[in-house]
């Protein structure tokens, strides 16, 4: 902490973004992007008792999510994946660009990957969308002709419950960007302040991970255990 | 109730071969607590009327602290601590090593009775009527939420869970009337789950038990769903071998079975429920996943007489009425459950 | 008898601003973004609960005045004890200490203008109470009766009252418990003033430090917890229902893995609260600072890893019990620790018996023998006899009522000048605090033997031969009622009737002591450079006060 600094800066620290209570715009940045930290150990959490309870069902029914597995669409899942990590890097490069205050691509890499996130969540609909006509829906209508349809309606509903919750992750990040291409737009980012863009940029690469984990145990299973 | 002592008590009575060795831990526990208790308490005290406040404005010397007072204070509680946990670790072995020679009763829960069967076909509910002296295991499942079961005066219990089979075992030690509680909350009458266990002189029990001894016992009851289930069509005796389409189940009980995914599984009591009412989930070595399932075909207890038909089965065709009629026409096989002696036949998957 | 800084006429007459005067609408209230005000808030939402979930706990306590079940009906019942738990754990114990003197007190302890986000901590009040309304709205209007810990299938599948609502709500309040623990731990780390390093925060501090750090990592895992029981219970996804392949067992783990660090949620801060006022009354720094500090830690750590010990008999592997039960013996060493340098800390001191002191001596007390009953609980084959017995729920409330709500009290006496500007009859405190323990150890005391004897908990009725213990636990429990009653007349009355505080009535050490009562907005009048180390006592005379000037402080006590 830069503390000793702490009257030093004080003259200079009028600048608008910095709230009443902090000394400075360092000990604002600071306690933000910790905040956003602690946040994302939180959504860690959240999504670990989603993969607590996949382990377990899948230790116990290896079979039959591998079976399951093979009613996924593992090409649009495929692509799914290099399109978010594809938005993961203009994320950064955009970052990158609000550090050096270079406006025009900043709004351009926020633009690119706003653009990604919602051809993930198109690719998305899709994918559900087949799920709802082969009848793959747990509980509410649910037709799967492979053995030991209760187990893989487990596994169906993991797989609902945890890409929903990812998708749900992409729309809350999708409105973020939409935020932040607002403001860029009308100059608010500077090298300055800039953590809003960086923040989002944690939260989204955090989301982007979510489903580098997602993709192998749901789509993949399949080839790991013999079917 | 009036059968109850409704005087003050501190203690539960003693009433099987757990309670005292559980009493024992407890006292040990009642022990330290005094002990610390008074040590803290009384300083608090002492220290607060020895130095009490004597001038409003007066302060104290400080004292940081003391490494060698932390010390004393982290091992000494440590060890104490240690201690406990070995001695409890004894103790829980003792309740959930389920004997082998034992009196097996079934118990099937469900919201708000518990129903009992004895080996001989005695069902009671609510009421339980063992021998003293000697060891009785419960075979426990539940048709609807989790309860459990719970014997102050012998010091046992264990969690009643749907889907399960939990064991536990006692061994009582005074012939006598106690309570019989359901421990785990389990709905609205979950306060009158309960009920007595009565504990015979061994004559007496077997005068009781030859006085209600009209019915058929677990197995023979399981042969007959058995029977009734067709399940002799796959399951023939002697296993692929003799042509059946299903393992053969005498003499599997208890004991290892090869797997499909290659793992080894034991054939214990939940295994064998699995695989009725989940066929698919755990495919013998060699066989394919042809079986029905029989969820909503059989009711818990007749899952419960069903294993215990499968328990008395033995290869050679030996064991008590039950197995004799399944096993009748190959006495001579004894391919001993057929998957798990050839070691894994390979290149039979489908 | 202190450095009375000589004002101006003009100046004394125009009362100084104060967080409480700074505005008098209700705007200015509901949409404050003070850290202090929303701590008021809180007060009054935890009090409101407090309330509700008492009201309960009479109820039940008269029920089983006799065996039979006469007062109530078994359903009726069912939903009391279910609404108490849930009431009193989710809606007051948890927010309880941190959320009202936490956020009161934290950012002026280390010298911060406010908490890192003080719209998330506005927001965080919203949320709460959004929750606990929710909550109290399923109570009302049909009740539920799963048990606070909703064990399925019963929730899931049976239970026909309103579990989803009920649970919506804790849902809802729990990510209010996320971001205040993310707001504090922020705020420690950020926002501490010059000087101010980790070894001389108040205990207060690192016990807050701790306490939300379980708020952090564990409350997520009961909100995904509480969206499976809800998903099971609409669309039967299975996860819980063996039916459907799945295991009702794994709710359990699932539950306890927040469920039992929430209990250091409800205790550590209480611990914090216990420091300072022994501190404070002693006039010693805390003996073994860094102990005490470091054990709050040690406490949040292991506190995860122990959740396991609430299913010794759940049909869970014989060696998964006793690596929980070893872990648990690891939690035990440092609160033992605690106690003993507490006590420790009274050795050579000065002493004074006013009220908060005597809260905390009897935290200590029965917090003692609420920890020690734990390790009977933790010892697996003692377990399995009194698991779900009267002897839990004795050791649970001697560890909650005995352990968080007397600190509670203690620190409501204790900051109550600081908070109000007020002060409240001692003699009075000084006879609640007793009255509260005498009540306190009537009511629960027995139910330790009634557990031993073989009583299970959640019971409607129950056999005569527990009768006299159950009347005596009744009669303790009016006592305890009294004197909860008696503080919340006094407290109220001083509001108005109550001589003016000093900025600091004790003669204590925190940064909070150095700034008028009650304090400014913002605090201080300048940031504060903090030269001296936790609890170094030092003669009036010579300590700053670093707010604007207080009121003449001639009502000085003791």
């Amino acid at each position: 902490m830069a503390q000793s600094e702490v009257t030093a800066q004080r003259a200079v620290a009028h600048h608008p973004a910095l709230a009443h209570h902090f000394e400075n715009l360092e000990q604002q940045r600071e306690a933000s992007t910790l905040g956003m930290w602690i946040f994302l150990i939180t959504e860690i959490m959240f999504f670990g008792g989603l993969f607590l309870a996949y382990s377990i069902y899948r230790s116990w029914y290896p079979q039959v999510f591998a079976e399951a597995s093979h009613h996924l669409d593992i090409v649009l899942g495929g692509v799914n994946t290099v399109v978010l990590i594809t938005s993961s890097l203009t994320m950064a490069l955009a970052v990158y660009h609000s550090q050096v205050g270079n406006q025009r691509k900043l709004i351009l890499f926020l633009v690119l990957t706003l653009l990604l996130g919602l051809t993930f969540l198109g690719i998305k609909v899709v994918e559900y969308s087949h799920k709802f006509h082969d009848g793959l829906i747990p509980g509410i209508h649910f037709r799967y002709d492979g053995p030991n349809p209760q187990q893989a309606q487990i596994f169906f509903w993991l797989y609902f419950a945890m890409t929903g919750l990812h998708a749900l992750h992409m729309i809350v990040g999708a409105g973020i960007l939409s935020f932040l291409i607002y403001f860029a737009w009308r100059g608010k980012y500077s090298p300055e302040y800039h953590s809003p863009v960086e923040l989002s940029g944690l939260y989204w690469h955090f989301v982007d991970i979510v489903w580098i984990f997602l993709f192998p145990l749901l789509y993949l299973v399949g080839f790991h255990v013999k079917g | 109730m009036q059968q109850f002592p409704s005087e003050f008590k501190l203690m539960p009575e003693q009433a099987s071969t757990m309670a005292g060795q559980v009493d024992a831990l407890y006292f040990y526990l009642v022990g330290i607590t005094l002990f610390f208790t008074v040590l803290i308490v009384s300083g608090i005290i002492f220290f607060a009327v020895k130095y009490r406040r004597r001038s409003p404005y007066e302060i104290p010397r400080p004292i940081a602290g003391s490494m060698k007072l932390e010390t004393i204070w982290t091992l000494i509680p440590f060890l104490i601590a240690m201690s406990i946990f070995v001695w409890g670790a004894k103790v829980y072995f003792a309740q959930y090593r389920i004997p082998k020679d034992a009196l097996d009763i079934y118990v099937v829960g469900k919201q708000w009775m518990w129903k009992m069967q004895h080996p001989t076909g005695q069902r009671e509910i609510n009421e339980l009527h063992i021998p003293m002296g000697r060891k009785v295991r419960l075979t426990m499942t539940t048709e609807d939420v989790i309860h459990s079961f719970y014997i102050p005066d012998f010091r046992v219990k264990m969690d009643v869970v749907p889907g399960r089979y939990t064991q536990m075992w006692f061994d009582a030690t005074k012939p006598g009337r106690y309570h019989l509680f359901c421990a785990e909350y389990c709905g609205m009458n979950h306060s009158k789950m309960g009920g007595t266990i009565v504990v015979m002189r061994p004559d007496e029990y077997q005068a009781w038990l030859s006085g209600n001894a009209s019915q058929m016992s677990p197995a023979q009851l399981g042969e007959q769903h058995f029977q009734n289930l067709g399940c002799t069509t796959c399951h023939l005796n002697g296993g692929r071998d003799a042509g059946g389409r299903g393992p053969q189940l005498a003499g599997i009980f208890g004991k290892p079975v090869q797997l499909e995914t290659g793992q080894t599984v034991i054939a214990d009591e939940n295994y064998l429920r699995e695989s009725i009412l989940n066929p698919g989930a755990k495919i013998v070595a060699g066989y394919s996943a042809i079986m029905p399932t029989y969820q909503g075909q059989v009711t818990e207890e007749q899952l419960l007489q069903l294993i215990a038909y499968i328990k008395s089965l033995t290869p050679q065709g030996g064991s008590g009425t039950a197995a004799a009629s399944a096993t009748s026409n190959s006495t001579s096989a004894n391919t001993n459950a057929g998957a798990q002696s050839s070691g894994s036949p390979s290149g039979q998957r489908r | 008898m202190s450095t009375a800084v000589i004002h101006t006429p003009a100046e004394a007459a125009k009362p100084r601003t104060t967080y409480l005067n700074a505005g008098y609408t209700l705007k200015s209230w509901l949409l404050t973004l003070d850290h202090k005000r929303i701590g008021i808030l809180y007060l009054l939402g935890v009090s409101f609960f407090f309330l509700i979930g008492g009201i309960y706990a009479t109820l039940i306590r008269l029920e089983l005045l006799t065996p039979q079940g006469d007062l109530v009906s078994a359903q009726t019942y069912n939903k009391l004890f279910t609404q108490h738990g849930i009431m009193m754990v989710f809606f007051f114990l948890i927010p309880s200490i941190p959320a009202v003197f936490g956020n009161f007190l934290l950012p002026i302890m280390i010298g911060a203008k406010d908490v890192a986000f003080p719209r998330l901590n506005l927001l965080s009040w919203y949320i709460y109470m959004t929750g606990a309304l929710f909550a109290s709205y399923a109570m009302f209007a049909g009740g539920v009766d799963t048990g606070w810990t909703f064990y399925p299938p019963y929730s899931t599948n049976y239970a026909n009252t309103y579990v989803i609502a009920t649970g919506l709500g804790i849902f809802i309040a729990g990510f209010s418990s996320i971001l205040t623990g993310l707001n504090f731990i922020v705020t420690i780390h950020t926002m501490r003033a010059p000087g101010m390093t980790w070894y001389r925060l108040p205990l207060f501090v690192w016990a807050h430090y701790a306490t939300s750090l379980i708020q952090v990592l564990g409350t997520p895992v009961l909100a995904i917890t509480l969206l499976l029981v809800a998903l099971e219970r609409t669309v039967g996804i299975g996860i819980f229902d063996p039916r459907l392949g799945g295991d009702p067992v794994l709710f359990q783990h699932l539950f306890w893995f927040y469920s039992h660090p929430a209990v250091y949620i409800m205790v550590l801060p209480a611990m914090g609260v216990v420091s300072e006022i022994i501190a404070t009354f002693s006039r010693k720094p805390i003996f073994g600072y860094k102990f005490v500090a470091f054990s709050s830690l040690a406490i949040a750590v292991f506190g995860f890893l122990v959740w396991g010990h609430h299913m010794f008999t759940s049909s869970q592997s014989v060696y998964a019990g006793m690596i929980f039960s070893l872990i648990s013996y690891a939690v035990a060493i440092p609160s033992a620790i605690k106690v003993f340098n507490w006590t420790a800390t009274m050795y050579r001191g000065s002493i004074s018996y006013d009220s908060p002191m005597l809260y905390a001596m009897g935290f200590i007390g029965l917090f003692l023998i609420g920890g020690l009953t734990g390790l009977f609980l933790a010892a697996l084959g003692l377990d399995v006899h009194v698991h779900d017995t009267y002897f839990v729920v004795a050791h649970f409330h001697y560890v909650m009522v005995g352990g968080s709500l007397l600190a509670y009290l203690g620190a409501m006496h204790y900051w109550w000048p600081k908070m109000t500007g007020r002060l409240y009859p001692e003699g009075w405190a000084r006879f609640a605090a007793l009255v509260v323990f005498v009540g306190f150890n009537l009511t629960f005391f027995p139910q330790f033997i009634l557990g031993y004897l073989g009583m299970p908990r959640r019971y409607h009725t129950y056999v005569p031969e527990f009768q006299l213990l159950h009347v005596l636990s009744t009669a303790g429990a009016s006592i305890l009622a009294v004197g909860l009653i008696l503080p919340a007349i006094y407290l109220l009355w001083s509001l108005k009737r109550g001589p003016i505080a000093p900025a600091d009535p004790w003669m204590a050490t925190g940064l909070e002591w150095r700034t008028s009562s009650p304090p400014p907005p913002e605090n201080f009048e300048r940031t504060p450079v903090v030269t001296w180390n936790a609890y170094e006592f030092r003669p009036q005379e010579e300590t700053e006060i670093i707010g604007p000037p207080s009121e003449p402080d001639v009502s000085k006590r003791n």
